[in-house]
């Protein structure tokens, strides 16, 4: 059994199910702590839901209690050990799905996604939410493209591939163009106020 | 080598005189509101009349010849005081014939924060009236990875404490009301990814208050949620960087609560967690000449053509060439 401790929650990866449990923070109150573990783990079983239904391949969600989500574990190979063009267009189709839906990913790299018999899974939606606007839909593509950068030679073709996937299932234009230009402010949001 | 440092980027007017092992002299002539909130013109017309007499009152205590650099806080900030500041700045450096920098106001309680503690390469939560951001170094820059969508927790906080009848600054009245609070209300917790908002808490906290719920519950409920938001995003900007120190600076850094939050969150993952003494965590004269210096020390100088002042400068568009 593996344990990984991550900023939010403890996730063991057990034969076929992964349990995903948010653990207490001591630094705030414990009914506020309750509320947002229990909260967001329901938002985040919701999400995982509405991302399969818009055709994004997840794990299936088998149980939410408290702040506890027991779901599928997806045996393949993170996507980061098999990156091809090919991959990254249909991480680009993918994330249009995802974004069609108002769904806020958060953190697309290739770390959470897994390629299992052909299809990509996105598997961690712990960061995701529902948003309209192109702002934070630009730092979803925006995150992905510092994570090709970070880790492959030949991440600018790897990036104009998603482009492609992208928008061939109908992103939109603004959000390649928005996260282009995050690159170049140099920070992921938009100031709205001083 | 000195350097003098002039702030005055909103409220605050303050000129810090520094060398490089420690501060010499601060002087402050805050601008205090006489009702409501800061009225930017008002607050420039404060500086432009006090300013004189500050500076004379710091080189009463250093030799006006002693100075090498003359630094002011170029933004951001509200235009018409930096505008002041600048002025002043620029006929100094003019008079005493040494060189000017100007400085990035966040930039600079970053640098004073590492400079008065033993922090190195920390996430830093800069947290005052028009600021709320976290701030680490990728780099040759500081870069933001959150940062508030809308009002500063300082002008949150002044906002209620305004609606619940108490006078500028709210902060520290919030602060000792909340220390009675009993019962905590929810209030809408706004983050997303790195980034929080404060304005619907604020709006929802004077409903609380105007439906007859207490100021000291009001304050605490307040307190307890915002700065759980502010503790959350500086953990995960340690999670997601990978760092183990957390320096807290700018004016509410004064705050105990949230020193003990984001003590308590440092201490539960094995990091190190900072805040340096009181007048230089909020905006002080002194961080600007500290600054200025190192940016002098480092090939920095603003010619008078480029001394104008940038209300919307940001940090990362200082390129640092220091350790």
């Amino acid at each position: 059994m593996k344990v990984h401790l991550g900023g939010e929650a403890e996730v063991k990866i057990l034969d076929d199910v992964v349990v995903k449990k948010r653990v207490p923070k001591r630094y705030r109150i414990e009914k506020l702590d309750r509320e947002l573990r229990f909260r967001r783990t329901k938002m985040e079983a919701k999400i995982i839901s509405a991302a399969r239904r818009a055709g994004v391949p997840t794990p299936i969600v088998l149980d939410v209690e408290g702040d506890t989500i027991v779901m599928e574990r997806i045996y393949g190979t993170p996507v980061k050990n098999a990156m091809s063009e090919d991959i990254s267009r249909e991480v680009g189709r993918l994330t249009a799905k995802l974004h069609k839906a108002n769904i806020i990913h958060g953190d697309i790299t290739p770390m959470n996604l897994i390629l299992s018999d052909g299809r990509i899974y996105f598997i961690d939606f712990g960061l995701a939410f529902f948003d309209n606007k192109v702002e934070p839909m630009g730092v979803d593509v925006h995150v992905y493209f510092e994570s090709l950068k970070a880790s492959f030679d030949d991440w600018e073709k790897l990036r104009d591939a998603f482009i492609e996937g992208y928008l061939e299932e109908g992103g939109k234009e603004e959000v390649i163009v928005r996260a282009r230009e995050i690159e170049e402010r140099g920070r992921y949001v938009e100031r709205v106020n001083m | 080598m000195i350097a003098l440092g002039i702030e005055g980027t909103a409220w605050s007017l303050s000129i810090g005189v520094v060398d490089e092992e420690d501060v010499i002299v601060l002087e402050n002539d805050p601008y205090i509101p006489k009702e409501g909130g800061i009225h930017p013109r008002e607050a420039s017309q404060h500086h432009s009349e006090r300013l004189p007499s500050l500076l004379s009152r710091v080189f009463e205590k250093v030799d006006k010849s002693s100075i090498d650099v003359v630094a002011f806080s170029q933004g951001p900030g509200m235009g018409p005081c930096l505008r002041v500041v600048a002025t002043a700045a620029r006929l100094l450096a003019v008079k005493l014939k040494k060189p000017l920098v100007g400085v990035n106001h966040c930039l600079a309680h970053v640098e004073v924060g590492r400079w008065k503690t033993e922090a190195k390469n920390p996430v830093s939560l800069y947290v005052s009236g028009g600021n709320s951001q976290v701030i680490a170094r990728r780099g040759n820059r500081y870069r933001v990875f959150g940062e508030t969508l809308d009002i500063g927790i300082g002008n949150a906080l002044d906002k209620l404490a305004r609606h619940m009848g108490l006078k500028h600054p709210g902060g520290p009245k919030i602060e000792e009301l909340a220390k009675k609070g009993k019962d905590y209300y929810l209030l809408p917790y706004v983050v997303k990814g790195m980034d929080f908002s404060f304005s619907g808490m604020v709006t929802a906290a004077q409903r609380l208050y105007d439906s007859g719920v207490a100021r000291e519950d009001v304050a605490f409920s307040f307190q307890e949620t915002a700065f759980a938001m502010l503790t959350e995003v500086t953990e995960r900007a340690l999670a997601y960087l990978d760092l183990d120190e957390v320096l807290l600076v700018g004016g509410v850094a004064a705050n105990k609560r949230l020193q003990e939050m984001l003590k308590i969150m440092c201490g539960d993952r094995g990091a190190k967690f900072y805040v340096p003494p009181r007048e230089l965590a909020g905006d002080n004269g002194a961080m600007i000449a500290y600054t200025g210096l190192l940016m002098y020390k480092h090939g920095y100088q603003t010619p008078i053509e480029k001394s104008y002042v940038r209300p919307d400068f940001r940090i990362e568009d200082v390129e640092v060439n220091w350790d």
